[in-house]
């Protein structure tokens, strides 16, 4: 019994194989145009999980730099320290001279030749601030406030450039789960089309195949492995298109990488999120196939 | 799996007491009101060999699509072994129909198929295995003669090489009740003989004929059963 349900389908797989190569221009079209519609969204995720990855290795606590006018004097640094000190919202703070700001560079990885090459020391004297304030607004108020004292050149939150990622990131889910939605609901509509035609050519082979004892079962299953190995190279196709996008980007980045000694390599499709996508692009055909099937096939009846 | 359950179902039900095909106050109405069956009543015993005749248009096809849940009787009760069809899920349908070989007035052959795989068909939907699937096909075309034609399209074939390619893939899966729907019309006499030859061999391994023609000239010399129908009605 299992032997003979294993080769029915197995009969069934390799014939659908065999349906598709027969027409092998339509299958071509049809699977890249799948695999084109899949790979923007999954495209689009792949970027956003390399900039959060990149992200996360520099993401820090937010702390306020104030960085001090070049020509700062030692009352100019009292006046700051002693402002900070009577600020109730300060957790704590630290003063960085320039002095040890341009022995800090010196030692930072990949910046070696740069500070190597100074003849004089362009770095202003600082403190770093850490605060208990973390809503937005109210850092933006004394930012301002603090970008307003005479002594200070300027004031940075170190983690702004987080945040803006971040909401960038975000805003980039949104878009790959709109992207992903719209293309999905595509992909089972081509394939309900696709499915549609093939139905109405084999009309007499099923209305046959139900005259004489074939259960809706039997006569279900070449269409819904044709849309699922349909939609399983769809998923393939995309991978291609991804894996050769990151290669060319990361073409791209080879000459700004070398020019500042960073290491940004972009990567490829992680194993899970492949899988993934694989399972989830046939799921995809395979779905659209079967409203097709329950769509039109109750309409062939025997008469 | 329900499949398995449903076949031990029937063979469960089937039942040496009961005729084979049983009609009880049977009536069809086509949706565009026609009346093709009016009242009929009828008993088919195990093993038996029946014709069904009538002017066209009497209901014999009808009749015949009945019994295979083709179509669905308005009122009235179809049992076949005991089993009432007229109640069947729609699930059920095709365990049914696998207990049965139907010719078709219209034989329903796949063109786009060849001869070998026109047979393999039933066997097909039915889960057989490959190397019995194989030998009973041949078996079947051995017995209606078209073993050479095996990879021939059907197009290709003659009237009568038609209707005994039907007949092959009718009887290839061993059904208990064989349905012929008109099988030697338009043949001239020696190949009607020929046919009805067939139909007696199958009949003497125990398989239950319902065989509906209008050839009067099959009818002469047969002893077997003739129920006549006109207009929807059995004659005594
Ligand atoms: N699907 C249908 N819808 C409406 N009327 C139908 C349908 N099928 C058959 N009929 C009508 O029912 C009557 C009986 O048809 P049936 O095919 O059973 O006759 P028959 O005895 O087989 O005739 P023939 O010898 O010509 O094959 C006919 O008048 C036919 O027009
Ligand atoms: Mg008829």
């Amino acid at each position: 019994m299992m032997r003979a349900w294993l080769t029915q389908h197995g009969f069934v797989f390799f014939h659908t194989l065999k349906r598709l190569a027969s027409t092998p221009v339509t299958t071509l079209l049809s699977i890249t145009v799948m695999g084109i519609a899949l790979s923007l969204p999954t495209g689009v995720y792949v970027l956003m999980e390399n900039l959060q990855s990149i992200s996360g290795q520099t993401a820090g606590s937010p702390q306020i730099s104030l960085f001090l006018k070049q020509d700062a004097s030692k009352e100019d640094i009292d006046k700051i320290q002693q402002r900070l000190q009577e600020d109730s919202r300060i957790v704590n703070y630290q003063f960085i001279s320039k002095d040890s700001a341009l022995i800090q560079l010196q030692q930072s990885s990949g910046l070696t030749d740069i500070a190597a090459n100074l003849t004089y020391n362009p770095l202003p004297d600082a403190f770093v601030v850490h605060t208990r304030e973390n809503t937005s607004d109210s850092l933006e108020q004394w930012k301002l406030t603090m970008q307003s004292w005479p002594e200070i050149a300027h004031v940075q939150f170190d983690s702004a450039w987080v945040d803006r990622l971040n909401v960038l990131l975000k805003l980039g889910r949104s878009v790959v789960l709109m992207l992903a939605t719209l293309l999905s609901i595509s992909i089972v509509a081509i394939m309900f089309n696709t499915i549609r035609l093939q139905i109405l050519t084999k009309r007499d082979e099923i209305e046959i195949s139900k005259l004489i004892g074939a259960t809706d079962g039997f006569i279900q299953r070449p269409f819904l492995y044709f849309g699922a190995i349909q939609g399983l190279c769809g998923g393939i196709t995309a991978w291609l298109i991804i894996a050769w996008g990151i290669d060319a980007l990361n073409g791209e980045l080879m000459p700004l990488t070398q020019l500042y000694g960073l290491e940004i390599q972009l990567r490829y499709l992680s194993l899970q999120d492949s899988i993934s996508l694989l399972l989830f692009s046939a799921w995809l055909g395979w779905l659209g196939a079967r409203i097709s099937v329950a769509s039109h096939l109750w309409q062939i009846e025997p008469e | 799996m329900p499949e398995n359950l449903l076949k031990r179902f029937w063979i469960e039900r089937y039942n040496e007491q009961n005729p084979m095909i049983t009609f009880k106050n049977v009536s069809k109405r086509y949706p565009d009101g026609y009346i093709a069956l009016n009242n009929v009543e009828l008993e088919v015993e195990s093993g038996e060999m029946v014709f069904l005749t009538g002017h066209s248009g009497a209901g014999k096809s009808t009749l015949l699509k009945l019994i295979a849940a083709i179509e669905r009787p308005t009122s009235g009760v179809i049992a076949i072994s005991g089993q009432n069809i007229a109640q069947l899920k729609s699930a059920a349908i095709p365990y049914l129909r696998r207990k049965i070989g139907f010719i078709f007035q219209d034989h329903k052959l796949l063109f786009d198929r060849n001869v070998f795989e026109n047979v393999l068909l039933p066997l097909q939907i039915s889960d057989f295995d490959n190397n019995t699937a194989m030998s009973r096909v041949r078996a079947a075309l051995d017995k209606v003669g078209l073993l050479k034609k095996e990879k021939v399209m059907p197009i290709t074939l003659s009237g009568g090489e038609r209707q005994r390619l039907c007949i092959a893939r009718a009887v290839v899966h061993r059904p208990a009740i064989l349905i012929a729907d008109e099988p030697t019309g338009n043949l001239d006499i020696e190949y009607a003989r020929d046919i009805m030859a067939m139909f007696k061999s199958f009949n003497q391994v125990g398989v239950t004929i319902l065989i509906a023609t209008h050839d009067a000239s099959l009818l002469d010399d047969t002893q077997h059963r003739i129920l006549s129908l006109k207009q929807g009605k059995l004659a005594a």
